[in-house]
């Protein structure tokens, strides 16, 4: 077949407008899909410290989660398994350290959990995708898919994760049948309750503490109780400088 | 042309040995391999899914739902028939099906598949029902 000058000149208006038309049909699409991913939330949570002091020993916080995600509780520490958790403030904050808030906070360990990052060096280092960030800011595990290789564990620079070196059933008091256990070389850690958020329910650290020490909400809407208290409160992250951007605050 | 009654024999003998299973099965006929036993959900007459698909993709259906769940937080399944389920093994399953030694294990058992991973972390005993959704 010939091409003729004035069938050439069509055919090359044609291919100019539907390349033009693909493009804008792409760029309205990733529009449409950065709105959208604006929009979600990112849950975070601020821990007053100046209220979770104020009761000697209360751990019942860790009480309500370890027994709602049927955590083991293992005598050797070397397998010791945790969602949340206590650690000297000095060691938590060593630049907010000062000779005087040894004396405040010597009887007063910082309560610990996942930071829930918004970069998780966690998801990076995994080899089979079982941990990743939620568009909600969730750090979710699919325990299913975790082979135990414990990179996550290595990465994550604030001890969020617990390997059960055991089969941690024996080790449970007694057993929660609304959520599973885990089995024996499997990593676990905090999950933000998104069992309990799925149903539109807080986290349970957050409704066991009497002392109203903790504060869950999201971090993208202005006008939340948790973005509330971040204005008016002077907070601070654990190791911010390392770029992963936590979404636990500390209220000092 | 002089071996050949040996040859004959020998094959004979090598068929009648071959085919011993066969031979076998024939003469001992009563030996039937009884079907598990299962008792059906005294409050439900229908599961998520008819029996035939449920029986055949069973595993497929419960492989969805945890990608579902865990992956694309979709914790709600709607049946063919309209129906909504919890996504849940433990909850929604074992809430008819009682206990997985009494349904799963049985069949699989008499079906060879043996090696289920699933309740080494789910839970064998189905949870009380819940108001909330």
């Amino acid at each position: 077949m010939k091409i003729t000058r004035k069938h050439f000149l069509q055919l090359s208006g044609a291919s100019l407008i539907a390349m033009v038309a693909r493009k804008l049909v792409r760029s309205t699409a990733v529009a449409r899909a950065s709105v959208s991913s604006a929009k979600a939330a990112r849950w975070g949570m601020a821990i007053d410290l100046q209220k979770c002091r104020q009761k000697d020993g209360c751990n019942r916080c860790i009480q309500a989660c370890h027994a709602a995600h049927n955590v083991p509780q293992f005598a050797d520490p070397a397998h010791e398994v945790k969602w949340v958790w206590k650690q000297p403030f000095q060691d938590v904050f060593p630049f907010a350290q000062t000779q005087y808030t040894r004396d405040v906070f010597a009887a007063a360990p910082v309560l610990l959990m996942c930071n829930h990052c918004d970069d998780p060096p966690c998801q990076d280092v995994c080899p089979v995708g079982a941990t990743w960030r939620r568009d909600d800011g969730v750090v979710m595990m699919d325990w299913h898919r975790c082979i135990g290789c414990r990179y996550c564990m290595a990465a994550c620079p604030y001890g969020s994760r617990s390997f059960n070196w055991q089969d941690p059933r024996p080790a449970i008091s007694a057993i929660n049948p609304d959520f599973p256990t885990r089995t024996k070389g499997v990593v676990e850690k905090c999950n933000f309750c998104e069992e309990r958020l799925a149903r539109k329910l807080g986290p349970l650290c957050v409704d066991a503490c009497q002392e109203k020490a903790l504060t869950f909400g999201d971090l993208e809407q202005a006008d939340s109780e948790i973005r509330t208290l971040l204005r008016s409160r002077f907070s601070v992250q654990r190791k911010p400088e390392l770029g992963t951007g936590p979404s636990v605050y500390y209220l000092i | 042309m002089n071996d050949r009654p040996f040859i004959v024999v020998g094959l004979i003998v090598f068929v009648a040995f071959v085919t011993t299973p066969i031979w076998h099965g024939a003469a001992s006929r009563n030996v039937a391999l009884a079907a598990p036993e299962f008792k059906l959900p005294a409050h439900e007459k229908q599961c998520v899914a008819p029996v035939a698909y449920m029986r055949a993709s069973h595993m497929q259906l419960l492989d969805d739902w945890r990608e579902d769940v865990v992956d694309g937080q979709k914790r709600q399944y709607v049946a063919w028939n309209g129906k909504v389920y919890d996504k849940s093994l433990t909850r929604t399953c074992l809430g008819c099906h009682g206990s997985q030694k009494e349904f799963c294990e049985r069949c699989h058992n008499y079906n060879g598949v043996a090696d289920l991973n699933c309740w080494q972390c789910h839970n064998d005993v189905p949870p009380a029902p819940r108001n909330t959704p």
